[in-house]
């Protein structure tokens, strides 16, 4: 009997110290809960920035960094527990809009007005954070997944030149597999397979043809000859890196391209997440390594980014919290700040691109035209289903015995039910 | 004199109520709910839409799920068998009475204190054709030495049953090690002295004594087998392309990243339902045949 008297006393004494905490927090003014992903070196010296001009504002940042995937899914089961923070993270796609059909954001309608975002903001992640004419989330990066990074002194030593189309492209293979290195080196996971996949999709095919198949759904786009030469073409790659990249299987896409940064590979497909690898280990844009933004020139460009969401939490205080980190995060000189540091371009395009590096140049001239970009697939399609033909990509990437009759067939019956 | 009896049982009763009141809201209700989660078409929140067996259709339709089903089997098999015998060589080698047993004992036990991640991160270094034994053999001067099977898409489940196996069959030569301390020395004495060989005894003495030990050992790898998930991610990832996929990370992927809650909880109710039929037999010998007999 004292053990259960025991028992019940500490289980009451646990209740009284939860519902403390809970009215200490509730009691603080400025204070923002903050969850995100951004946990290694240099991601988290990005968000210090927010974190800093946060505080200068007058704001009191919690910070509270989950890696990996954990992040959303520690958000979400807050949110719907009743217990969310003032601010958390999401990818500038679909995934959030369940969650703002259940009632959960804050809608952040009067920022986006008085910041005139419909203005400065790119129309396609315009398009990803309203939802029925109301603005819920805050867009803070431009990140480009379809960047071709090359090695010049490579290049130079096999006398290729950096390729204006796919011909090209092979005929630089050529020469630099006769000189020695790794002509191309792809990371062999499953989402570095796609990102090859996609740019190849978006160089081959063009934009119009993306657009139709993703957001217009159209599956009889699987079935063309255009489609047959993207397959081509993702088959010669995948023959390439099998015949002279054999650690490619599991390898990160860091490791990668660390081999293009001692010389060891000449090439590498990635997003321009890769250059904070070139930048920390001392190489200079133009000088030692060259950049070209969606792979063949005059392709369109792939955008992604990342957002931030500000749930509902029943205390008109929090609000107004949100509300400074909504205006801290957008301000101009701490977009340029902070996506410097990141290795993104600032989401709004009228900053002042000297003081972004060459590739970032680059990249802000193909954001400020919508003709000469696109959204990341997860922008038009759910996880689900870009999940599912990502499966597709990786095992025709990895087989012996599929064929393209194979590979068209079950991507179109993915896309047919899916959804 | 019967009162005070009565009354300390139930208290006892009303002790344990809380707790089993919590263990079968948490356990149980959790896998009602996750069951009944599977027949709708639940994404990145859970709803109560039902769409009867749409998401199951969909998961034994899926390429992806059926390698992972192919690999459990072959991981499971290949894993339990392997690390019953190796543990049980361990356990009688250890028996002969050796010199510095308690070292090799530990060297021997050793993998076990290493989490699955820690085993899977271990063994992709060290069968890395660019990095580990491959590139090691080479440097030594055998040039044409290849061993690749951590990125050839036929044979990389395997390099996961051996890491497993080196990971789990020092757990399996403890057990198998208490068990062979526990048989009675005058077995052996009578053994000698019929002039059985050693290995003989082994075999149709020593194992069959054996028997709760090893069943013991099954029950406690087939668990691993089952939710077996960190040692193919840190190791592989699930790749070459998807050769290495087992049921619980396409559950988690689809949980985690996908947004598909419905189809994962059908994957996660299809794992529940392999577990109660590797189950069934045992609970089975052990409560009816018991009741039948009693």
């Amino acid at each position: 009997m004292k053990f259960k008297k025991y028992l019940s006393g500490s289980v009451a004494a646990l209740c009284l110290a939860a519902t403390c905490f809970g009215t200490a927090a509730l009691a603080d003014g400025k204070k923002a809960e903050v969850i995100h992903w951004w946990t290694s070196a240099s991601e988290a010296a990005a968000i210090k920035v927010f974190a800093d001009r946060f505080q200068e504002a007058g704001g009191e940042w919690v910070d509270n960094g989950i890696a990996g995937d954990a992040a959303k899914q520690t958000f979400t089961n807050r949110l719907l527990g009743g217990n969310p923070p003032q601010v958390g993270q999401f990818n500038v796609t679909r995934e959030f809009e369940e969650i703002v059909d259940a009632g959960l954001l804050n809608n952040l309608n009067a920022e986006a007005e008085a910041g005139n975002w419909a203005e400065v903001l790119p129309g396609i992640i315009n398009n990803v954070i309203k939802r029925d004419g109301n603005y819920y989330a805050v867009p803070v990066n431009i990140h480009g997944s379809n960047w071709l990074w090359y090695n010049k002194a490579a290049f130079e030593k096999a006398g290729a030149k950096p390729p204006t189309d796919w011909d090209s492209f092979f005929e630089a293979v050529d020469k630099l597999k006769a000189d020695g290195a790794v002509p191309l080196a792809v990371g062999g996971e499953a989402w570095q397979e796609r990102l090859t996949f996609n740019a190849v999709l978006l160089s081959v095919a063009g934009r119009d043809f993306y657009l139709k198949l993703f957001n217009d759904r159209d599956a009889e786009l699987i079935k063309s000859e255009k489609m047959g030469e993207v397959i081509d073409v993702y088959t010669r790659l995948r023959d390439l890196v099998r015949e002279t990249d054999k650690g490619s299987p599991g390898r990160s896409w860091n490791e990668t391209t660390s081999m293009v940064i001692t010389g060891k590979a000449a090439m590498q497909i990635m997003g321009d997440w890769a250059k904070g690898e070139f930048i920390s280990a001392g190489q200079k844009a133009g000088v030692d390594y060259g950049c070209i933004p969606a792979v063949i020139p005059q392709s369109p460009y792939m955008i992604s980014g990342d957002v931030f969401v500000f749930p509902k939490t029943g205390n008109e205080a929090d609000r107004e919290t949100q509300s400074l980190m909504v205006n801290v995060m957008l301000d101009k000189e701490t977009q340029v700040a902070f996506n410097n540091v990141k290795g993104s371009i600032p989401v709004r395009s009228d900053v002042d691109p000297s003081k972004l590096d060459p590739c970032g140049a680059q990249a802000i001239k193909l954001t400020s035209s919508d003709a000469t970009h696109v959204g990341s697939t997860g922008m038009y399609i759910t996880p689900d289903l870009a999940g599912a033909i990502q499966d597709i990509y990786t095992e025709y990437w990895n087989a012996s015995d599929m064929t393209k009759e194979d590979m068209v067939a079950r991507l179109v019956e993915t896309f047919e039910t899916v959804n | 004199m019967k009162y005070p009896l009565i009354s300390s049982r139930l208290a006892a009763r009303l002790t344990i109520l809380p707790f089993v009141v919590i263990a079968l809201t948490i356990f149980v209700g959790c896998v009602l709910w996750s069951v009944q989660l599977s027949f709708t078409s639940s994404k990145l929140l859970p709803n109560s839409d039902f769409v009867g067996l749409d998401q199951y259709i969909r998961l034994f339709n899926t390429t992806r799920w059926i390698v992972s089903l192919k690999n459990m089997v072959i991981f499971g098999v290949l894993f339990t068998s392997g690390s019953l015998i190796l543990g049980f060589l361990l356990a009688v080698f250890i028996d002969q009475k050796v010199r510095a047993e308690s070292f090799f004992r530990t060297v021997f036990l050793y993998p076990h204190a290493l989490s699955f991640v820690v085993t899977g991160l271990a063994w992709q270094w060290f069968l890395n054709p660019a990095l580990g034994l491959q590139e090691m053999v080479r440097v030594a001067g055998w040039e044409s030495f290849t061993f690749d099977w951590l990125v050839n898409r036929d044979f990389a489940i395997y390099t996961v049953v051996f890491a497993a196996i080196w990971q789990a069959s020092g757990l399996v030569m403890a057990l198998m090690l208490a068990g062979l301390r526990g048989v009675d020395p005058e077995i052996w004495k009578a053994t000698k002295i019929d002039g059985v060989p050693t290995w003989r005894v082994y075999l149709h003495v020593i194992i069959p004594i054996l028997g709760p030990v090893i069943f013991t050992s099954v029950i406690l790898l087939s668990l691993s087998v089952v939710k077996g998930y960190d040692i193919v991610v840190a190791m592989t990832g699930g790749g070459p392309g998807i050769a290495t996929e087992v049921p619980a990370k396409f559950v988690l992927d689809h949980l985690l990243q996908r947004a598909n809650i419905g189809l994962a909880m059908a994957g996660a109710t299809v794992m529940l339902l392999t577990v109660i039929a590797a189950l069934a037999p045992w609970l089975y010998v052990k409560h009816v045949k018991k009741g039948a007999n009693g």
